[in-house]
C-alpha cells in the first residue's frame, strides 16, 4: 500500500452560496457550502475545493466566512480559489482555515507573485491553477474563463510555476470543461511528466471511468470533479470503489 | 477544573485547523492558540504544530523566545508535535543549506530524493501530499481505536531520521520507509496532520487529549 490517489469534489460558490445546484435528496439546504462540505466529508472526499466565482467585491468577503465555518467542522484539507490577487488575499484565506490557496490569473499577469507567496507562506499551501486549451500541436494558457489566449505554453508554464515554488498544479482542460467526455489525458500526462510536484486533473468528467483514465492514462495524482458528484449521479464512495476495482489505490 | 491545552503559535502558518480540531474532541477544555511561555508552562497539554521551511521555523521560535518553553513542555507534560513540530525536535535539517534545530533528539531531517518511481511510471512527486497508510510499530495510547495502516494526510518534502530507532512509533513508505511518528515518555509527534485526517485524525487527537501519563 502506498499513497492514495485523491478524489476532490469542487464547489462553485457565489456570494456564499453553492451554485450549479447540488442535488442530494437528504440534504436540507443544498446551497449551503457547510452542509455540502459535511456531506462530501462523510462520503469520503479526500479534500474539498471551493471556487469563489463571486463577481462583486462587496460579496467577496463572504467566502472567508464560508471557509471559517467549514474549517470548524470538516477536518480534511480545504482549497480555496477564485479572485486571489494579493498576498493579503492568501493570508485571509489561510487564517480563515484554508489549507491551500489556488492562484490562477494573478500568476499569469505577475508570475513573481507565486514566488512571493510561496516564500512567505510555504509551497505546501500554494496551488497554481492552469486553464489550458489545445492550440495546434500544443496547449496554451487561457485566462478569463478560457476566453483570452496568452500565447504561453501550458507545459512550460507548469514547469516555471513549479520552479517558482508552487506545491501543486490544478490543471483544467478548457476544451473538456463541461463536456462530460473525460479529461484531456494527453494534456495531464504532458504536465505530470514535466513537473516534480503533484498534478490534479480537472475538466470533463462525465462518468466514473473518466476518473480512472485520468490516473491511469493521464498520470494524475488527484482527480477533481464537480457535477458528477453534485447531482448525486455517483457518490464519492462509489467513485472510490470503482477506482479500487480497477487497481487504483484510494482511501476507502 | 477544565484542562488547559496550549497550541503553540510562533507565527508559522495557520493554526485554526489545529485548534478547531482539538476543540472538537476536547470537551470543555480551554484550547488556546498562544505564544505566551507562561500559559504554555501552566497548560496541562501542549500541541506543537508548524509548517514552512526549517530555517524560518527556527527563526520564528527564537523571535518568540519559545525555545525553552517548548523544550520544557516536551520533557514534562503530554506533548504532541505535528509536521514541522516533529522535525524541529531533531538536531539538524538539510533544508535551507543546513539548519540547526532544537536538538531534543539526535537525528537529521532529510529531503525525499525524488528518484523513486511511482506506479504511474512517473517519479514520485515531492511534496509527498495526500493519504498514506501509517504502520504502527509500537503499541501506544495514542493509537487506541485506530487500525494499523490507517491512512493519514501528509504534506511534506522532508522526513526525520532519528538516530535512536526505539523512538519510532510508526513508519510510512514513500519510495523509502520513513518515520511517520515518534514517541518517548510524555511526547508523541507525527509527520502527518491528524487535524486534517478526518475520523482517524480526530481519534488520535481525542486520544491525546485523554492521554494519562
Amino acid at each position: 500500500m502506498g499513497l492514495a490517489k485523491r478524489i476532490i469534489p469542487c464547489l462553485d460558490v457565489d456570494a456564499g452560496r453553492v451554485v450549479k445546484g447540488v442535488k442530494f435528496v437528504d440534504i436540507r439546504d443544498a446551497g449551503d457550502p457547510v452542509e455540502v462540505a459535511r456531506r462530501y466529508n462523510d462520503e469520503g472526499a479526500d479534500e474539498i475545493t471551493f471556487l469563489d466565482i463571486t463577481a462583486t467585491a462587496d460579496d467577496r468577503e463572504t467566502i472567508v466566512h464560508v471557509v471559517e465555518e467549514v474549517a470548524s467542522e470538516v477536518f480534511i484539507p480545504l482549497t480555496v480559489g477564485g479572485g486571489i490577487r494579493k498576498a493579503e488575499d492568501v493570508l485571509r484565506m489561510l487564517n480563515a482555515g484554508a489549507d491551500k490557496v489556488a492562484i490562477n490569473s494573478a500568476a499569469v499577469f505577475n508570475p513573481s507573485f507565486v514566488k512571493e507567496v510561496t516564500d512567505r507562506f510555504g509551497s505546501q499551501c500554494i496551488v497554481v491553477a492552469i486553464d489550458a486549451k489545445r492550440v495546434g500541436d500544443h496547449w496554451e494558457i487561457f485566462t478569463h474563463g478560457g476566453r483570452k489566449p496568452t500565447g504561453i505554453d501550458a507545459v512550460e508554464w507548469a514547469r516555471k510555476m513549479a520552479d517558482f515554488g508552487a506545491g501543486e498544479i490544478l490543471l483544467t482542460s478548457m476544451d473538456r470543461d463541461g463536456t462530460k467526455i473525460g479529461f484531456d489525458n494527453n494534456l495531464t500526462r504532458a504536465v505530470a511528466a514535466a513537473v516534480p510536484i503533484p498534478v490534479i486533473a480537472s475538466g470533463g468528467v462525465g462518468e466514473l471511468q473518466h476518473l480512472v483514465d485520468g490516473v491511469k492514462l493521464g498520470g494524475a495524482d488527484a482527480v477533481l470533479a464537480a457535477s458528477i458528484f453534485h447531482f448525486a449521479e455517483h457518490s464519492i464512495g462509489e467513485a472510490k470503489r470503482f477506482m479500487a476495482d480497477q487497481g487504483i489505490e484510494v482511501r476507502l | 477544573m477544565a484542562q488547559k491545552i496550549a497550541v503553540i503559535d510562533y507565527g508559522m502558518g495557520n493554526l485554526r485547523s489545529v485548534s478547531k480540531a482539538v476543540e472538537h474532541v476536547a470537551g470543555d477544555a480551554e484550547v488556546r492558540v498562544t505564544d505566551d511561555p507562561t500559559f504554555i508552562a501552566a497548560a496541562d497539554r501542549v500541541v506543537f504544530p508548524g509548517q514552512g521551511a526549517a530555517r524560518d521555523c527556527m527563526a520564528a521560535i527564537s523571535e518568540h523566545h519559545l525555545n525553552r518553553a517548548i523544550l520544557r513542555a516536551a520533557e514534562s507534560k503530554p506533548f504532541l508535535g505535528i509536521c514541522m513540530g516533529l522535525q524541529v525536535l531533531m538536531g539538524y535539517s538539510y533544508e535551507n543549506n543546513g539548519t540547526e534545530l532544537l536538538g531534543l533528539f539526535d537525528g537529521r531531517v532529510k529531503r525525499f530524493d525524488g528518484l523513486a518511481m511511482g506506479d504511474s511510471g512517473l517519479p514520485l512527486k515531492i511534496p509527498h501530499m495526500g493519504w498514506s497508510p501509517v504502520h504502527q510499530v509500537t503499541t501506544h495510547p495514542l493509537w487506541q481505536g485506530i487500525d494499523d495502516r490507517s491512512r493519514f494526510y501528509f504534506v511534506h518534502s522532508y522526513r526525520v531520521v532519528p538516530e535512536d530507532i526505539s523512538l519510532i512509533a510508526a513508519t510510512t513508505d514513500y519510495g523509502v520507509r520513513f518515520t511517520a511518528a515518534i514517541a518517548r515518555d510524555n511526547l508523541f509527534a507525527t509527520q502527518f496532520h491528524p487535524e486534517k485526517s478526518a475520523d482517524v485524525g480526530l481519534q488520535l487527537l481525542s486520544n491525546f487529549v485523554n492521554w494519562a501519563i
